[in-house]
């Protein structure tokens, strides 16, 4: 399992899974147009490919089949160690 | 020289299948369906340019065909792009018709652009103004 604050500190990562909150589920060619066309990031398919491979590695992302065409699915379990281990309310 | 577009293709596994889809399914005409040895020259149009640009419904019978198609189809990319009124409605109808979209109807800045599948090893994209 990759690092979580690893996966998190890279502002492209951060914005594949602000798209992947919007909609569940994206192909490659979604998240890439979705980068370039909102966000003016125009890294590489192959770039953002290896981004997913980081994320997916982290355990934030997954990627399932649909037919023929594989979708990346967001996991915000990872994340729950976050506000596990530093609560925003002090704990009792 | 007057050079102009007049035929473009995509790459099916079935020619009868593919004009099925996309003339019962997408609504274009059947245009040109000439045999040519085991395969046909199968051609279709939009419905409001009967004289416009002809979609070659192409075999898929090299082999680096199929290969390619797989990988686009893998990473979601279209293999072909079409303009529809409103990509919205036409993904509520196809819907409702039965066809599977890969991409539903999303805002990419000036377009609004929706994926499907042709069932014949290819995706689709329908895009209107945003």
């Amino acid at each position: 399992m990759g690092d979580v604050y690893q996966a998190l500190a890279d502002p492209t990562r951060r914005l594949i899974l602000d798209e992947l909150t919007e909609r569940d589920g994206q192909s490659l060619f979604e998240l890439c147009s979705r980068l370039v066309m909102r966000h003016g990031v125009t890294s590489s398919r192959q770039a953002i490919s290896q981004h997913l491979a980081v994320l997916e590695d982290a355990g934030l992302v997954s990627s399932r089949r649909f037919g023929r065409t594989k979708l990346h699915h967001l996991h915000t379990e990872p994340l729950r160690e976050i506000a596990e281990r530093w609560p925003a309310e002090p704990k009792e | 020289m007057g050079i102009r577009i007049n035929v473009t293709s995509v790459f099916v596994d079935e020619q009868a299948k593919a004009l099925a889809f996309y003339t019962e399914r997408l609504g274009f005409l059947p245009k040109t369906d000439v045999p040519v040895g085991e395969f046909r020259w199968l051609t279709a149009v939009g419905p409001d340019e009967p004289d416009g640009t002809e979609l070659l419904l192409e075999p898929d019978q090299h082999p680096a065909a199929r290969a390619y198609k797989a990988a686009l189809v893998a990473d979601g990319i279209p293999a072909a792009s079409f303009a529809v009124d409103d990509a919205a409605a036409a993904h509520a109808e196809l819907t409702a018709k039965g066809v599977r979209f890969t991409q539903e109807p999303t805002v990419m800045g000036p377009v609004v652009t929706a994926i499907l599948d042709d069932t014949c090893g290819n995706l689709i994209q329908l895009a209107s103004p945003a």
